[in-house]
């Protein structure tokens, strides 16, 4: 199971990735678990200071922009 | 029924119902307010909205995606070079801020794993108030002098604030957090002088466009009777007698205001060049509109534009609610600026709390800015309402600069990042610098 996190402090930025990445995981029909990390000093400790990042299983996949689905995907697969 | 859940629901019911039953309709403070801030956003509609706010948000949109803030960042680094640090956090608000919302996360990077406390808190103070919307929007409504001072005073005084921070704290060895920054990967590159025409290209369009006809006389007035605070009406006289004086200013609207108010009035010195320059506006503007569309299409991949577009756009979406709402409020509790022009709260009360220059009009400002909370760029409409009801242009500075920087829900997340009591030394400082440029700036314009 792929463990995908959101990281934002809940701009709408934050929100279109969270759309995003949850598009694409539906549409790869994948096991996956979303997570919105919204506290700044947890965002902080995946080293991001630009907001809206993806973390797909603990690993930092984009920062500061907010990947399309397919992006997303690529990144899932 | 299940009252557990259905209790919330019937005190809204009863709340919206005794609002209404005790609706002011009919009061004439009301009714006028209400009109008041109808015609306040008609005015911005029609004044503001396609020749400033349409071409800024393009800007913005250029610098979030244009500029790249992997190259910002590597300045504000831990092994960056600490004065360097301390100058290029004063001004990169102006490009990593382009959205309030990446105020915070930034400056806690910085803290914990860049430059540290110093340039932290320097970003912290300075990055609201110096993005690109919030400059252009408080040059053009509330004049091109108090946006200069607005945005060097809080250069400036966020470089002192945050060297403040330093000394004070500066025998406390911060742990610092071992971590990678995670820098955002640097964009496509283009050579500096193509991004520097662009950029130059925009705001050009944006500064003539808006190019304002000098008037013939520049009255002052008294904000009330009585007031402390006096503000200026450009334009052409059309008649003085003993009671009113109607002038029509440099946009074309009409101002009849008491005579008894009327402080002097002198005539405004013709510059050629200015005059121009208003005469061409358009020429000018179709010529770099020209220019603009030619870079556009050769120097830009499609990719490039349509991301381009979808970030402006994006600004656009979030902040046009934000002002319209903003602007609404404004006009209902302040008026339009001028005599006669009063919303709900009366202006001899903006005029006793700040008007004028004393210390005390000033720190209230400041303090009243730090505390409340300011939707983006909203604090620019309710800044123009208090300065037409007789706010002070120090005081009004004042909280331009305490006002975006802080707000109470902010305060407790900067807490969470940098502990209880540096919070409260820092919202100090911002109080006590923010004042003191108020009282600086309205002592000299």
């Amino acid at each position: 199971m792929k463990r995908l996190q959101i990281l934002g402090t809940g701009c709408p930025k934050c929100k279109k990735l969270a759309e995003n990445a949850e598009a694409a995981a539906k549409a790869l029909d994948l096991d996956c678990e979303i997570e919105k990390v919204t506290d700044i000093n947890e965002i902080m400790k995946f080293g991001v200071m630009i907001t809206p990042a993806l973390a797909i299983d603990g690993q930092i996949k984009a920062v500061g922009k907010v990947p399309s689905p397919d992006e997303i995907k690529q990144m899932l697969g | 029924m299940d009252w557990k859940n259905e209790w919330k629901k019937l005190a809204l019911i009863v709340g919206v119902f005794g609002a209404c039953f005790y609706l002011p309709v009919g009061l004439a403070r009301f009714d006028r307010a209400i009109m008041e801030s109808l015609h306040l956003v008609k005015w911005y509609a029609r004044e503001h909205v396609l020749l400033c706010l349409v071409p800024a948000f393009f800007i913005a949109g250029a610098i979030s995606v244009f500029v790249s803030q992997a190259s910002v960042m590597k300045y504000l680094g831990a092994r960056a070079n600490k004065v360097l640090a301390y100058g290029v956090a004063s001004v990169s608000g102006s490009i990593l801020a382009v959205c309030s919302c990446t105020i915070l996360p930034l400056f806690a990077g910085i803290y914990k794993m860049g430059a540290g406390l110093g340039p932290a808190t320097a970003f912290l103070y300075s990055g609201p108030a110096i993005n690109i919307l919030a400059i252009i929007l408080t040059a053009r409504i509330l004049g091109l002098q108090i946006g200069i001072a607005r945005a060097v005073g809080a250069i400036l005084f966020s470089v002192i604030i945050g060297l403040l921070m330093h000394l004070i704290y500066r025998k406390e060895e911060t742990e610092k957090a071992n971590i990678q920054m995670a820098a955002p990967e640097p964009e496509v590159k283009r050579p500096l002088w193509k991004n520097a025409l662009y950029f130059a290209s925009m705001v050009g369009i944006l500064v003539f466009a808006n190019w304002a006809r000098s008037g013939d006389v520049r009255a002052i007035f008294l904000c009330c009777p009585g007031g402390l605070s006096t503000y200026q009406v450009e334009g052409k006289l059309i008649s003085q007698t003993d009671e009113t004086v109607t002038i029509v200013d440099t946009e074309g609207k009409k101002h009849q205001i008491a005579a008894e108010l009327m402080q002097g009035a002198e005539d405004v010195r013709k510059n050629n060049l200015y005059e121009w320059i208003h005469r061409s506006r358009w020429i000018l503007v179709g010529v770099l509109l020209v220019a603009f569309a030619f870079m556009v299409s050769v120097w830009f991949a499609p990719s490039e534009r349509a991301e381009w577009v979808g970030a402006s756009w994006g600004f656009a979406k979030q902040i046009l609610p934000l002002l319209f709402f903003g602007v609404l409020t404004a006009g209902l509790l302040l008026g339009r600026p001028g005599p006669g022009h009063e919303g709900l709260i009366p202006t001899a009360w903006v005029n006793a709390a700040v008007g004028g220059n004393s210390i005390w009009s000033n720190l209230f400002a400041a303090i009243a800015g730090a505390f409340m909370y300011f939707a983006t760029l909203t604090e620019v409409p309710i800044l123009q309402g208090l300065l037409g009801a007789g706010m002070g242009k120090g005081p009004a500075l004042a909280l331009l600069l305490a006002g975006p920087a802080l707000s109470l829900p902010n305060m407790l997340v900067i807490r969470s990042v940098m502990g209880t009591q540096k919070t409260i030394v820092f919202v100090t400082l911002v109080i006590v610098m923010a004042t003191l440029s108020g009282i600086i700036f309205g002592t000299f314009f």
